[in-house]
Formats: C-alpha cells, sequence, structure tokens
C-alpha cells in the first residue's frame, strides 16, 4: 500500500488548476484558443493572457516528467536522436516527450504552439532549444532578448529596450497569432491580480523567519511559486490561491507549528538551511525525505526566486504595463550576476537566521551552476556559516546518486549539529 | 622572412602564457593599457581607438596544470574557464588592466562575475551585445553599449578616443580583417600552401599584437606562402565548425591534417571575420560599427538566427563556396552552444548532401590518436566514394 501524503488545501486547490489548465490545452485547438510556449524566468503570461493565449512551458512539461519518472526515457530518445550527452537535460526531455507523442501530466496530448514566444532570460540554452523546436513546429517565433545584469543594476537603457521589443515584437506576434489587439484595460486588471497574489507569495515566504519556520521554502517552496511562475499569474485564481495558501500558512505559524512534509507536519526544526539551486526532480520526494528526517528546513531559497524576485520589493505595477513586464524580466534571480547572488544568498542566510547554507549543483544548468563553487566560498566568508555542495541533475535520473547525497547531507548536518545549530541544541537538550 | 620563421614566431607568442609580448608593447611606452576579451566577439576598434590594446583571452591550450581553476568549476563546465581563472590567479593576466566577457554562453556570463569576486579592482565588462537586429531597437540599444565601451575605455587609458581616433582604428582593423580573408582564400584554393597550423597560430598571434604589427605579419606570411613551393597531397577538403570558443590544442589541428584532410574553413577566432562586410570609414564611427553588427549575416552558435530556412544555409555556402567535400564537427566537451546546434546543422548538411563527422574534444585533450582515425577514416570515405 502507498503511504497517505498529507497534503494541504492550497496543494489540493493548485492541483486542480494545473489540471484544468492541461484540459484546457488539450482543447484549445478546437475551441479556437492560441497556444503559446514559452519559459518561467521571464515569462510575460499577463500579456498572453490579455491575448486569450494559454501558455505551456516547456522546462514545466520536464519536471513533471521527472516527477512522474518518465524523463529517463525521454532524454534516451532525444540523445538517440543526435542530442549530446552533454546538454541541458530538460531540452533532451522536452524533445524527446515530442517524439514520443507530447502527452502532457494528465495524460492528454499538448497541443502544437501557435507561437514560440522566447523570453531569452538568464539562460543562453533558451535561444538554442526553441531554435530546436522550431524545427519540429511549423509556427513563428518571438524573440524577446533580456539583457542581463552584468554590472548589478537594471539600467535605463535596458528597460526601454526590453520595451521597445515587447511594442515591435512581442505584442504584434502576438496580434498576428491570435487575431486579437493588445487589450490595454485588461492586461492591467490582469497586472493588478499579479501584484495582489505577489504580496502574499512574499508573505508566505517571509514566514519562514519565525523559528519553527511553517513552510519549507524550497521543497514546499516549489510548489507555492507554481502558480504565479506558470500560467496562472494575474488571473483570479492564482489570487484565490495564494490567500488560500497565506491563510494556512499563518494559522500554522499563529500555532507555532513547522512546515508539511509529505508525510505529515515536520515537529521539529533542527537545522535551518537556504538553498541555492534548483531541485532534483526525479527523486524529488527522496532528496526532501534526506532532509525532513533529519529535521533540517530550508528557509530561503534562490530556485524561488527563478521565475521572479518578488521579496525584494518588485511588484507588477498596473500603471506601468510594458515597463513593469520590463523590469520583471530583467529582474529574475538567473539574470542577476554572480556578486548580486552571492550578496543574495548571505542576506538570505543572516536574515532568516540559517545555521548553513547548500548548493544544489545541477549538471545541466551552466546559468545556475557555473561558478557556484565561487559563490560557496564566497558566501561562507561573508556570513561565517558552513556551506555544502552536492551534484545533482534536474530531469536525468543517472544523475542523482542517493547515497552519495545522502551521505554529504548526514555529514554537513553532523557538522551543523557540531558547530551548535540552535534547533539542534534543543533538540539535545 | 619564410613561412616556417614567421610561424616559428607565432608559435613563441601563442606558447607565452606570460603574454610577453603584451608585456613588451606597454614598456615600450609608460601608461599604455591592455584589456583581453574572451571569445566571441567584442569591437577591437573601440579600445584600440584609446590606444589600449585589445587581447584575446583563449586559455592555456594543454600547457598549464589547472588547479585553481578546477577549484572554480564543477567537472561538468568547460575546460576554457578553467584555464581563464588558472591564467588570473596565477598572475599571468596582470599584464591586462581589465576584461570585456562578450555574451557568448552562460559560463563567459557567469565567468565576468567570478572576475568581478576575484579581481574587485580591476575593470570588468559584460558585453551583451543584442539579438534583435532591428536598427531603432537592438541598434539603439547597442549604440548606447558602444558609447559605454568608448567611455570606459577613455578612462582606462586617459585617451581622448575621439570620432577621429575611432575612424582610425576602424580603418586598421578592416585592413586587417581584409588580410585575414585575403589569407582565408589562400588557404581554400592553395591549402598545401597555408596549412591550417599555421594560418591558426597566425591568427592567434593577432590576438596578442598590435593590429598593425599583425597586418605586417600576414602580409609576410602571405607573400610566403605564395612563393615557396610545398608538395600538394590528395586530401579530403573539410570544414571546420565548433571552435569559435575554447581553442583545441594544436596538436589536434595538426592531426587532422596528418589524418588527410585540408582544413579550407573553420570558425577559429570569429572576432576577425563576424564583421562579413566592411566598417564604413566615414561618418559616426559608432553608428559605423553598429550597422557592421547588425547587417553582419554571419551565423554563429552565440547568435540567435531569426529565420529558420537560414538556420545551417552559411555552413552549407561555406562548404560549397570553399568547394569543401565534408564538416568536421568539433565541439569542446560541455559546451551548451556548439552541442545544441550541431543537430540543426547536421540537419542542414543532410539536406544538402553533404557528409559530417563529429567529435568532442577539451583545449588540454590528450589522447588524439582516436580523433585522428576518425578524422582519418572520414577523408578516407570521402576520396573512396566521392562524398562522407
Amino acid at each position: 500500500m502507498k503511504p497517505t501524503v498529507a497534503k494541504e488545501g492550497s496543494m489540493i486547490q493548485q492541483k486542480e488548476m494545473i489540471a484544468d489548465h492541461f484540459h484546457k490545452l488539450a482543447r484549445a485547438h478546437e475551441e479556437g484558443k492560441k497556444v503559446v510556449y514559452t519559459f518561467v524566468p521571464g515569462n510575460l503570461t499577463e500579456l498572453m493572457l490579455a491575448f486569450e493565449a494559454l501558455p505551456v512551458h516547456p522546462e514545466i512539461n520536464a519536471l513533471q516528467a521527472g516527477m512522474r519518472k518518465l524523463s529517463g526515457q525521454y532524454i534516451a530518445e532525444a540523445e538517440r536522436a543526435g542530442h549530446s550527452e552533454d546538454v541541458c537535460t530538460y531540452v533532451k526531455c522536452d524533445i524527446g516527450m515530442m517524439l514520443k507523442g507530447n502527452i502532457g501530466p494528465t495524460g492528454e496530448k499538448l497541443p502544437e504552439p501557435d507561437l514560440l514566444l522566447l523570453s531569452y532570460t538568464g539562460c543562453f540554452t533558451f535561444m538554442k532549444w526553441f531554435e530546436l523546436l522550431r524545427e519540429r513546429y511549423d509556427c513563428p517565433v518571438a524573440m524577446l532578448h533580456v539583457p542581463y545584469q552584468g554590472d548589478g543594476d537594471i539600467t535605463p537603457d535596458m528597460v526601454e529596450y526590453v520595451v521597445a521589443q515587447l511594442k515591435t515584437e512581442i505584442i504584434p506576434k502576438l496580434e498576428q497569432v491570435t487575431g486579437r489587439e493588445v487589450d490595454e484595460a485588461r492586461l492591467a486588471a490582469l497586472l493588478a491580480n499579479s501584484a495582489r497574489a505577489e504580496e502574499d507569495l512574499v508573505a508566505v515566504l517571509q514566514s519562514a523567519k519565525h523559528r519553527p519556520s511553517p513552510i519549507d521554502a524550497y521543497f514546499g517552496g516549489v510548489y507555492y511559486i507554481g502558480p504565479l511562475f506558470t500560467a496562472f499569474r494575474g488571473t483570479e485564481a492564482a489570487v484565490g490561491y495564494y490567500q488560500t495558501l497565506r491563510r494556512e500558512v499563518e494559522e500554522r505559524l499563529a500555532k507555532g507549528e513547522g512546515p508539511i512534509t509529505p508525510e505529515g507536519q515536520l515537529e521539529e526544526e533542527r537545522y535551518r538551511l537556504v538553498v541555492e539551486g534548483p531541485p532534483n526532480w526525479t527523486h524529488f520526494r527522496e532528496f526532501w525525505k534526506m532532509f525532513y528526517d533529519e529535521g533540517a528546513v530550508v528557509v530561503a531559497s534562490t530556485y524561488t526566486k527563478v521565475g521572479g524576485v518578488y521579496d525584494r520589493g518588485f511588484r507588477h505595477d498596473p500603471a506601468r504595463p510594458l515597463e513593469t513586464l520590463a523590469e520583471y524580466c530583467l529582474g529574475c534571480y538567473t539574470n542577476l550576476n554572480l556578486p548580486a547572488r552571492v550578496g543574495m544568498i548571505a542576506d538570505y542566510v543572516r536574515d532568516y537566521e540559517a545555521d548553513g547554507f547548500l548548493i544544489n549543483s545541477i549538471k545541466s544548468c551552466n546559468s545556475f551552476s557555473a561558478g557556484q563553487l565561487v559563490i560557496l566560498r564566497q558566501v561562507e566568508e561573508r556570513c561565517g556559516r558552513p556551506g555544502a555542495f552536492i551534484e545533482t541533475d534536474l530531469v536525468d535520473p543517472r544523475y542523482f546518486s542517493a547515497a552519495n547525497v545522502k551521505t554529504r547531507l548526514e555529514s554537513y548536518f553532523q557538522m551543523l549539529s557540531q558547530k551548535g545549530a540552535k534547533g539542534a541544541e534543543v533538540a539535545a537538550q | 622572412m619564410s613561412a616556417a620563421d614567421i610561424v616559428e614566431r607565432c608559435e613563441r607568442l601563442v606558447a607565452d602564457l606570460d603574454f610577453g609580448s603584451v608585456r613588451e608593447w606597454k614598456a615600450q611606452q609608460p601608461g599604455r593599457r591592455a584589456v583581453g576579451f574572451l571569445p566571441v566577439y567584442v569591437p577591437r576598434e573601440i579600445p584600440w581607438a584609446a590606444g589600449v590594446l585589445p587581447v584575446g583571452i583563449l586559455g592555456a591550450d594543454d600547457q598549464l596544470e589547472i588547479v585553481r581553476g578546477d577549484a572554480c568549476f564543477q567537472s561538468y563546465i568547460c575546460h576554457f574557464p578553467r584555464s581563464v581563472i588558472e591564467l588570473g590567479l596565477s598572475g599571468r593576466l596582470d599584464v591586462l588592466d581589465g576584461a570585456i566577457f562578450p555574451s557568448t554562453c552562460d559560463v563567459i556570463r557567469n565567468l565576468s562575475g567570478i572576475w568581478k569576486l576575484s579581481f574587485p579592482g580591476k575593470y570588468a565588462r559584460y558585453f551583451d551585445v543584442p539579438q534583435n537586429f532591428d536598427p531603432a531597437v537592438g541598434g539603439k540599444f547597442y549604440r548606447g553599449l558602444l558609447r559605454e565601451l568608448v567611455d570606459d575605455m577613455r578612462r582606462l587609458s586617459g585617451a581622448p578616443a575621439s570620432d577621429d581616433d575611432l575612424r582610425a582604428s576602424i580603418r586598421t582593423y578592416n585592413a586587417n580583417r581584409a588580410l585575414v580573408r585575403e589569407l582565408y582564400d589562400l588557404r581554400a584554393a592553395q591549402p598545401w600552401r597555408a596549412p591550417t597550423s599555421e594560418c591558426y597560430v597566425l591568427l592567434r598571434a593577432g590576438m596578442l599584437l598590435a593590429p598593425d604589427e599583425h597586418s605586417q605579419l600576414v602580409r609576410q606570411y602571405l607573400r610566403a606562402a605564395r612563393e615557396e613551393e610545398r608538395p600538394v597531397r590528395d586530401n579530403a577538403r573539410v570544414v571546420l565548425s565548433g571552435v569559435f570558443c575554447e581553442q583545441p590544442p594544436l596538436d589536434l589541428i595538426r592531426v587532422l591534417e596528418r589524418s588527410g584532410c585540408y582544413i579550407v574553413d573553420d570558425d577559429f577566432m570569429l572576432v576577425n571575420r563576424w564583421l562579413g562586410s566592411e566598417v564604413p570609414e566615414q561618418g559616426d564611427p559608432i553608428a559605423a560599427l553598429c550597422e557592421a553588427y547588425l547587417a553582419s549575416t554571419d551565423e554563429t552558435a552565440s547568435r540567435f538566427v531569426r529565420d529558420e530556412a537560414v538556420k545551417g544555409a552559411q555552413l552549407v555556402e561555406t562548404v560549397r563556396a570553399r568547394g569543401a567535400e565534408g564538416v568536421i564537427f568539433a565541439a569542446p566537451s560541455f559546451c551548451d552552444p556548439a552541442l545544441l546546434e550541431r543537430p540543426m546543422l547536421q540537419a542542414a548538411l543532410e539536406r544538402a548532401g553533404i557528409g559530417y563527422t563529429a567529435f568532442k574534444y577539451a583545449e588540454n585533450t590528450g589522447q588524439l590518436q582516436p580523433i585522428r582515425e576518425q578524422a582519418g577514416t572520414f577523408a578516407d570515405t570521402i576520396k573512396l566514394w566521392g562524398a562522407a
């Protein structure tokens, strides 16, 4: 018998939202809806929704395939088709899934895109990914080049450049594909909804400053960011979801309860951690269990900022629709330079009173991974807390060595305990 | 000077990981500055207009033991940034007064941040060339970037870098590019006269020398190469693709030639050839550099190709124009741009009926025998059956 997995109301609500979205996608073309494939970082969800277009996120398809244990065969399929073993496994999983019929998580076939909206934000691979998809689909590509924050700032020239591309490239292509003109009032209303949901998400993420933390901001966090980072930002459904989520978290906070794990509420917070890097999806539960079995709670993470760095103050502003979309794209976590990433992680360690920080280095993600060993040393120097480094992959099951990861984590937790992690001291008493 | 003498000088320059030629150039006049740049493209005209020597940072080949570089990068990151860090942390790059990191890939992008963290007092610029080629959009953004770079170089050197200086620099580099094109044309026409192992070090020397000095060297080589008789071999004519960033060891290039291949085109050091056309030498120099960039049709892995029908067309055209009989894809291990690009280029070759073979390398690859056998088999296939 499978063990019962503890689920909160918001989780069930989110599951229903996602299932509903995939059902809509399955019927999209027969109902005359247009489908836009796009990426999570720097996504223009409100703009797509203003055109009544339905977004599909290939990274989300890949991670879901990873969680459903399908990614291994998809990657093998892509490698048989000539893709190198060295490159991003999200890309190969997506291409393999396409070659195998493009069946989504609800068992329904995903529709082909009417537009590939290439938001080139913080990841070079995105550009090649859509060049590869373009060869398979007969549809236009709209390219949005989002400049990198090389000097750690968003400059007026960058905002102007992105806005100009929205006006001359993205909106005209959306108009051409959907046959509609941009509905500015609807766009503003969607952006206002986004800001409301973002406010609630930030409250949820920052609840982890309390002891014990009522949330896990990495393993739980990936569920919390789901609606806002994907197809639902700007919708009433997302606003409702984040209200529910915030209420649940605040209730746990008031009761002094810890986060909900797949095996129920965590009773004892022994270690507070900050995590840098995406999770592994093929062994997500097993990976999480390695933490909660030891009483380790992630109080802040960088991965939950790939679709927007809201906890640093950014909110979508309906009064400046295109400028706010540009600033959003420019501000995503992987568009930050390394010094800014170091600063953010060190701030998290301090602000969330973490005992240490962990880097989960992903084999196939150069955008995240190149430089993480330098980040490790820099953050240790700045905050005086020990860091740990493990290596896994996004969706390639060949690169998750459970025994190695577990051994490293156990050693790390032991070290934190010896260094006097507050939670561990309380537990020992 | 014979071709062999020129090549020997170039080999010495390239093998000198202490950048002695740059140190000498700086020592000739107090206050001179030099700035490093990484692949693929930076407008070298701008530093040179300010009297700053642009110096290509192209790794350490197989000549340097990597220790500190390996401490910065996981095993699944390409080799190139390791040797850049090793060169930097060992003090070999101290001769440079800063570095420019173009938007080639995520690794070079993040390397710019490592540089900032490792050398906080040094100039570092991430140079984000636009992927939007509309003059009013990407062009406007790029003109701003170019002006910022001019300002940076003025601050670095204290020189005015006036419009006249910029136009003079454009003329200098136009002349250099024309000579590089002449060299490529000679090699394609008579590859036995200008083997790639020689052309390569000649071009690498251009990443270290002042442009006029390099132009003079290329002229001398062209003259010598045309005059000297060398045996003509029954080699297969191939285009080498994928070598635009991390450089293969020189021995790997020699091995490809010894295996029976004449390399008649390649994508080494594209900074020489990125701007397909001459940069206008009159008028606003910033506008001229911008227009040349936007108008360039050069298709490289680090550039978004808007038109699907064009993807791979340049490689096919190069094969035909150079009379090549096949393509060798040589990609650095873990190089996302080259390896993600490869299936699309291979598909274009297949549609055009052009054969290819593919392998991976690292700048310190030592096991060359398997590559020699693979390239030799490819060349034999071309020779025996007319097409691979």
